[in-house]
């Protein structure tokens, strides 16, 4: 008797861990393609929660995700079924038709999602974010009250506290963002312009609008700003303005709210330092209300060149990674956009940055080829060998002659 | 040897040459002549996490189906070759009109990316090679003068600079000359100057990056001068040293005449790939004082969610013509020393 249900009891928990195995799908094949950090990490392993009873689930995790994911997605069948993407890495996969509207599926399965969710573009859903992320202020209270200047809202006031922090002697260079040629300073560039409100293009056409005196207003701010920087800030990305960051070296920095966890834990630096850190909204500048910065999602999207059996699979893999226990289980990882996260002092810099009416970042077809032309131009004005304007000019000639190679342009 | 006997040894290397080398560079041409399709761009609304927008995207079908009948993209002749991120033709002509002086159009053309990454290409190319080659000589002739039992681990470490993946040297380097890394750090209280910092100015990244680029392929051509010194022939060296030669001149007049088909060859070599320098920008984070062509390369295809075929189509020949210019006058030279000795 206690045999047999010691026997049932095993086969009903055999059957519901296989029918947890497989998240309630009879096959299908599902493959990820996504960046490489925790938060994604946690996703990817909610997914493969799902393997078993006929899923296969793999993934190919890489920093080197954005250049794969046209030529992956472009054969038939496609190679991922799923490619996690951004704001700015789903415009490739959009120009070029290589994933699926997902308005079926939502509709199906999505019960649990929420509104601000689905990415929809031209009425149909083509992604699900389901993290946040944004660059924003980042202080130190104990330096900011050593120096006697109150917590900055404005860039303005950062520039004033950093003369103050230097003035009073206690450090030489007080402040830093993420200034290394090529990306980091496009990024930078393009987060100070949206603090002026104007648009970076004309409207309805891919001209680009930045050859004015925002821009030049812009990059006077950038300059000013760079003067509290270490001289190498040339080559400063995320990794080492963290380090300076943990280091005790700097008092303020504009830095990714993604890399507040790390910032904040007990690893790479010392009490004195994450105690007395605080994250804090991107500030606003030059009168503006806009706050500097642009806010970026995180979100999936699946391959259109795959059996509809995959894509179901896979959006319902994904929905088991982007489910609330994942949350609940990483709920510092990062900033999520799903149901039952609580958001923690490492997301106190993008709540903020959201909640103040930041603009995300542009999904335009065009802006790839303005961001690369702002990160290779601009570096020659701040060191100081170049106007304003001439660099400006240099801008928009790059970004035109690429534009024109791209087809944008005529 | 029978030409009918070499053609069937060499066929297979030919093959493989023209199959991996030739065919591609021919298909990168063709590539370098064409840009994209025109893009039909439709105003269409958005909606994301935070809130519903009218943007900008292209129409996805229109584009197929342009794509679809002419898969290369519109031809655009030497377009690309002559446009503002290449050779810049209209720009260097604009510049040389509205030039106040020389320095002043200097200045002009070498605010464009090509010339621009040019002039460090060709500055980096003809600074490292010649300290390459000097350099070797002397650590091969310093190794040669070894007692034997010291020449084999001498030997191995003198080679650690090139068994180190160029990028992670670079990257090693970059870490070291940090203003907290132990040179950069030391070079501070050397000179006694708190703000020298050798990532900052544009003089000091180039030197460190020629430094690099010294450190990196001397070991090579100490290789090759070590093993050409091994058949320095005795006798010759004996005859030197009896007639009183001393050994500054015994180097002039005999090592170093012998060894000149030597310095041909990694001249060939180091010219070739010191015109392609690309991992120490990289490893440096360097390029905001220091482009060169395979950089721009790299930045055409990699640089931004979207690639630039067509221009890094177009770098990749014009830098093809910069190697065989560069190797042409010594081409030239073997050439006719190989005739002289023939006849």
């Amino acid at each position: 008797m206690c045999l047999k249900k010691v026997a049932l009891a095993g086969a009903m928990a055999l059957l519901s861990t296989s029918a947890y195995a497989g998240c309630g799908l009879s096959g299908g094949s599902v493959r990820i393609l996504s960046n490489d950090f925790p938060a994604l990490q946690a996703v990817a392993a909610g997914a493969e929660a799902c393997a078993g009873g006929g899923v296969e689930v793999s993934k190919n995790q890489t920093t080197e995700h954005r250049d794969l994911q046209v030529a992956a997605l472009t054969a038939n069948p496609a190679e991922y079924t799923t490619a996690v993407v951004a704001n700015s890495s789903i415009v490739p996969l959009l120009n070029e038709d290589l994933i699926r509207p997902l308005d079926d599926l939502v509709a199906k399965h999505g019960g649990d999602l929420q509104k601000h969710q689905l990415i929809t573009i031209d009425g149909k859903i083509m992604a699900i974010a389901f993290m946040a992320n944004a660059q924003h202020l980042f202080y130190r209270s104990d330096i900011l009250e050593q120096a006697g200047v109150a917590a900055p809202t404005t860039y303005e006031d950062v520039l004033a506290a950093a003369e103050a922090i230097r003035a009073a002697g206690i450090m030489k260079h007080p402040f830093a963002l993420n200034t290394k040629t090529g990306w980091n300073l496009g990024e930078e560039f393009i987060n100070m312009y949206m603090g002026t409100g104007a648009p970076m293009f004309k409207a309805g056409t891919a001209e680009v609008a930045i050859n004015n005196e925002h821009g030049v207003a812009t990059l006077n701010m950038l300059k000013d700003l760079v003067a509290y920087s270490n001289p190498d800030f040339l080559t400063f990305d995320s990794n080492a303005t963290q380090a300076l960051w943990e280091a005790g070296e700097l008092a303020m920095a504009t830095m990714w709210g993604s890399r507040g966890g790390a910032i904040l834990d007990d690893e790479g630096s010392s009490e004195a330092v994450t105690s007395t850190t605080v994250l804090s909204g991107a500030p606003t500048w030059g009168g503006g209300s806009t706050p500097a910065s642009t806010l970026w999602w995180d979100g999936f999207t699946i391959a259109k060149n795959i059996s509809d059996e995959d894509a179901e699979a896979t959006f319902v893999a994904m929905l088991n990674g982007i489910s609330t226990e994942m949350v609940q289980a990483n709920n510092d990882a990062a900033v999520w956009l799903i149901k039952g996260y609580a958001p923690g002092a490492a997301a106190q810099g993008v709540s903020a940055t959201a909640s103040s009416g930041t603009e995300p970042y542009p999904m335009l077809p065009f802006m790839g080829p303005l961001h690369t032309a702002l990160g290779n131009e601009l570096s020659d004005f701040l060191q100081g060998k170049e106007s304003a304007e001439q660099a400006l000019a240099d801008v928009e000639a790059a970004y035109t002659t690429s534009a024109k190679e791209k087809g944008f342009l005529n | 040897m029978k030409h009918r006997s070499f053609f069937w040894f060499i066929l297979p290397s030919l093959a493989a040459m023209l199959l991996f080398i030739a065919l591609p560079i021919v298909s990168v041409f063709v590539q370098s002549l064409f840009v994209e399709h025109e893009q039909v761009l439709v105003v269409t609304e958005n909606c994301g996490p935070f809130g519903c927008k009218q943007v900008t995207s292209v129409d996805v079908e229109a584009t197929q189906a342009m794509v679809e009948k002419a898969p290369l993209g519109r031809f655009n002749g030497f377009g690309t070759y002559i446009n503002r991120n290449h050779l810049a033709f209209a720009e260097v002509a604009a510049a040389w009109s509205s030039a106040q002086g020389l320095g002043d159009f200097a200045g002009k053309v070498m605010n464009l990316p090509f010339y621009k990454a040019l002039l460090f290409t060709l500055a980096y190319t003809f600074i490292v090679t010649p300290l390459v080659i000097l350099l070797g000589l002397a650590i091969a002739l310093g190794v040669n003068a070894l007692p034997k039992m010291l020449k084999g681990p001498t030997i191995f470490f003198s080679l650690l600079p090139m068994i180190v993946t160029p990028l992670i040297g670079s990257l090693i380097l970059f870490w070291m000359i940090d203003a907290q890394g132990i040179i950069g750090a030391s070079l501070q209280i050397l000179f006694d100057d708190p703000d020298l910092s050798l990532k900052a100015s544009p003089t000091l990244t180039w030197i460190t990056l020629f430094v690099y680029g010294v450190w990196h392929s001397a070991p090579f051509s100490f290789i090759v001068f070590y093993a050409g010194l091994q058949t320095v022939p005795e006798d010759t060296m004996e005859a030197a040293m009896i007639d009183g030669a001393t050994r500054w001149q015994r180097l002039r007049y005999v090592v170093v005449p012998y060894m000149t088909p030597l310095v041909t060859f990694i001249m060939l070599m180091q010219l070739m790939d010191n015109f392609r320098v690309f991992e120490p920008i990289v490893g440096f984070s360097a390029s905001a004082n220091a482009t060169s062509l395979s950089w721009i390369i790299y930045n055409d295809l990699r640089g931004q969610d979207t690639q630039l075929f067509g221009s890094a189509a177009t770098t990749s020949m014009l830098t093809i013509v910069g190697v065989c210019i560069l190797l042409t006058p010594v081409l030239l030279r073997t050439w006719r020393e190989f005739n002289r000795k023939a006849v």
